[in-house]
């Protein structure tokens, strides 16, 4: 996050907008949207310092439901957008919003540089391991045999591990939230936010109209049986082999975070042009 | 020994033998001298072995095109020349040093009936320690010019002084025998002199090079670069460049990022821009939709090369006019402009950036190989006002309304940091708050907002380059402005009026001035670079033509030269 102006006198309240949420009656993005209100609250960011930057699907309508400013993007490319606008302006806390599909699929390669490039900012995947906006077409993470419409019988496919693959190309942060439990998603993603550098939460977000099944993962989840580490072999081992629903923060790092600094060295102009001269 | 305005010489060799950089000393040398001249470089696909040319022409007053024959082909080796024979055409007054070791020479030249001279140019250069046979070529052509040692002498010193005393006296070695080996012979012509260069200050430059300063020069802070042939010149230029003036440029994974990554500095208040070629531009397509909706400003230089598909990414065309004009989904006007010179790059990036900024919509500015990889000796182009002024927010009393409908279609922009003016830029359909919608109403609003505020925007005259005047008018685009601005000039010689119109702004399209500046004009003629004859087909679309219409057309790579825009001309004048 940024170091400027806080606002701590502001309220969860204070950051939801008044435009209403298109998502199902019990999707789970309503209580990631809860957190990310509770979250800005308890670190006190200034709605105007902050942007939610998003892509496409489900999960990316949260910008609009936020009193920040926010981008709405095209498909998969959120971590772009939000790269360029932090290195353009260091001063801001910026936050992605994003699933797994458009985050996994659409915007895998993204996802890998970023976690590379270190950027500080948070970015945020709630899984509900299906295409929610399209009708429930199975993403990335989504279990071999999940049968679709556009997958009769499931895809036969192995689930991406995101997680991994984060700690593998470079995040400095990585955690495991469930939309169920907003408090705890609230703390997790102020510990991101604060974190300098790429942090990567990926919140279970169930989706209830297409996979009703994952109303389950409330009896699923639960707390990481041990406390976050700082050494990413330890954190792979401990992902590669887990259930997948060990809820906390599950890496920190201390890489430091690439931000080009952009002062100026006060070159005229005019100076630029020394090299083309006869 | 007859004059002549202009002399075309060839250096030809295997990719790493050093063609181009004997090109280039023997253009800057020239220009230093007080001639005028261009440089331009046909190269194959291989970055060591393959083929590799140094197209150079001298002249007496500034040139913008290539001649339609080569006055001197020097080779190196010929071992890859058949891959271009046909971009290197010479006649029979041509002479051509060929070393009898290089391989057999090309077919095609021999046809042509030139000269041909042996000279041991390999030989040549292990006689002398450290030498290399380009040095030699380099004297070869400084002799058979006339160009004397010392003016060749101080370009060599400063352009090697990075590889030591040692090279810098093996080339001024090898320039000596080059020069000494041809002392006996001529090449039949020489080259009028100079006209008197201005008091402007002479710049020997490439066009990318140009286009990275026209874009700082307009406010532009941020760039994000994904390397692709012919576009990386500029971010290079741009990327030790723009921190000196407090920017920065980053390097994107790939060129979907590298356009997202301009939308989003944007956003946040800081003029950005990206540079691409072909294939880099159809990935970008969908983002620059978001643009345009979300009304953000953003400059992306498309460097032509010819396609579909990789293509040939050496070699120029004029073929991205279809996808930079109608490339977009749904209904989205935006800006495209091009440069006509290396020159006017700055001009044109310049003012690109001017125009993206103050109408917060996205500009293409398509150059192309030719022009952008083309090293020019120009008058230092004369300093223009245009600088990004992006309208923005700053009272936010009562509700915000960012897409506001405003009088002239520009609606205040908050930058995030400001209080009071969040709100959320979306490629969805929004109303005037921001907030999405799908009602009719809203849609058609913005859509109208949207369009009228390119339609109202007084661009003034620099929407296109109208010269001289005559029922015949000749209507080309981009790089082949210079050579159907050459070809008229020598038309009217012959006391012929010829009139020229070179679109600069392509869209939105100007109506009106167009149909001011082709009053009177019966017949035209459509020259562009492109085989499906896209201008002119554009030409068709947009604006009404004179009954009388011929086209001009030919794909890429072998450039449109001004004799053939000249016989086109005859043979409809007579």
């Amino acid at each position: 996050m940024s170091a400027i102006e806080l606002r701590p006198t502001c309220k969860p309240a204070d950051y939801k907008s008044e435009v209403h949420p298109i998502w199902c009656p019990g999707c789970g993005d309503y209580h990631v949207l809860m957190a990310f209100t509770r979250a800005f609250a308890q670190l006190g960011l200034a709605p105007e310092n902050t942007v939610v930057v998003s892509g496409i699907g489900c999960s990316s309508r949260v910008p609009a439901y936020t009193t920040c400013y926010g981008f709405h993007g095209v498909h998969g490319r959120s971590l772009a957008l939000a790269t360029g606008l932090k290195v353009a302006r260091p001063d801001l806390t910026v936050i992605v919003a994003s699933g797994d599909g458009d985050g996994y699929s659409i915007g895998g390669n993204h996802f890998l540089h970023a976690c590379r490039r270190n950027i500080d900012m948070t970015y945020v995947v709630m899984d509900n391991r299906v295409y929610g906006m399209t009708k429930g077409q199975p993403s990335p993470t989504t279990e071999p045999d999940f049968d679709t419409a556009l997958s009769p019988g499931g895809t036969g496919l192995s689930p991406f591990h995101p997680l991994v693959i984060a700690l593998a190309s470079g995040a400095n942060f990585v955690a495991r939230a469930f939309s169920g439990a907003p408090n705890e998603t609230a703390s997790i993603l102020v510990e991101a936010i604060r974190h300098p550098g790429f942090s990567f939460v990926e919140i279970l977000s169930p989706c209830v109209t297409f996979r009703p099944d994952e109303r389950e993962w409330k009896s699923l989840v639960h707390s990481a049986p041990v406390g976050v580490t700082h050494d990413p072999a330890k954190a792979a081992r401990r992902i590669m082999t887990d259930d997948g629903f060990n809820i906390g923060i599950l890496y920190s790092g201390d890489r430091r975070p690439y931000q080009p600094r952009m002062e100026g060295q006060n070159v005229d102009l005019a100076d630029l042009e020394k090299d083309f001269e006869l | 020994m007859p004059e002549a305005d202009s002399i075309s010489i060839a250096i030809l060799g295997s990719g790493g033998a050093g063609a181009l950089t004997a090109g280039n000393f023997l253009l800057e040398a020239a220009c230093a001298a007080g001639w005028h001249g261009l440089l331009t470089r046909t190269v194959g696909p291989q970055i060591r072995g393959g083929e590799a040319a140094a197209l150079v022409r001298l002249a007496s007053s500034p040139v913008e095109c290539l001649a339609e024959h080569f006055d001197l082909l020097i080779g190196i080796d010929w071992l890859n020349a058949h891959r271009f024979g046909a971009e290197i055409e010479t006649a029979p007054h041509s002479l051509v040093i060929s070393d009898p070791r290089g391989g057999d020479l090309p077919p095609v030249v021999g046809r042509s009936g030139a000269r041909v001279v042996e000279v041991p140019i390999k030989e040549m250069a292990k006689a002398i320690p450290g030498g290399r046979p380009n040095m030699i070529v380099l004297g070869i052509a400084a002799g058979l010019l006339g160009l004397a040692e010392d003016i060749l002498t101080p370009v060599i010193e400063k352009r090697l002084a990075g590889k030591g005393a040692a090279a810098v006296e093996a080339s001024r070695a090898g320039l000596k025998a080059g020069m000494a080996a041809v002392a006996d012979l001529d090449l039949g012509r020489r080259l009028a002199p100079a006209e008197p260069v201005g008091n402007a200050k002479r710049w020997l430059v490439s066009g990318n090079e140009t286009t990275g300063l026209g874009a700082i020069r307009g406010g532009v802070r941020f760039a994000a670069a994904y390397p692709i042939t012919p576009a990386s010149e500029i971010l290079e230029w741009l990327a030790p460049n723009l921190p000196k003036v407090g920017g920065v440029l980053l390097q994107a994974e790939d060129e979907l990022a590298a356009i997202n990554m301009i939308i989003g500095a944007s956003y946040g208040g800081t003029p950005a821009l990206t540079a691409t070629s072909g294939p880099g531009l159809s990935l970008m397509m969908e983002a620059l939709g978001l643009a345009t909706a979300s009304e953000i400003p953003i400059v992306v230089i498309d460097v032509m090369r010819a396609g579909p598909s990789t293509g040939i990414p050496t070699k120029s065309e004029q073929a991205d006019l279809n996808i930079a004009v109608y490339g977009f989904h749904g209904d989205a006007p935006h800006l495209v402009l091009a440069p006509q010179s290396v020159g006017d790059c700055l001009f044109t990036t310049q003012w690109g950036v001017h125009l993206a900024e103050t109408l917060q919509v996205p500009a293409i500015v398509l150059s192309d190989q030719f022009t952008g990889q083309a090293v020019a000796a120009i008058d230092r182009p004369a300093d223009i006002a245009f600088v990004g002024q992006r309208s923005t927010a700053v009272d936010f009393s009562g509700t915000y309304k960012r897409y506001a409908a405003t009088a002239g279609g520009v609606s205040p922009m908050a930058i995030p940091g400001t209080r009071g003016g969040q709100y959320t830029a979306d490629g969805l359909t929004h109303n005037e708050r921001g907030d999405p919608t799908s009602s009719e109403s809203d849609h058609r609003a913005q859509l109208d907002k949207r369009l009228a505020k390119l339609e109202q925007f007084a661009y003034g005259d620099h929407w296109a380059t109208i010269e001289g005047d005559g029922e015949l008018a000749v209507i080309a685009w981009g790089s082949l402005t210079g050579a159907a601005r050459e070809a008229i000039q020598r038309v009217c010689r012959s006391g012929l009026d010829i009139r020229l119109l070179a679109p600069r702004l392509l869209l939105p399209v100007q109506p009106e001035r167009f149909a001011g500046a082709l009053a009177g004009v019966k017949r035209l003629l459509v020259v562009e670079q492109s085989h499906g004859a896209q201008f002119h087909r554009y030409l068709r679309a947009h604006y009404d033509l004179p009954a009388d219409v011929r086209v001009l057309n030919r794909p890429g790579p072998l450039p449109i030269k001004p004799s053939e825009i000249e016989q086109a001309i005859m043979r409809w004048s007579s």
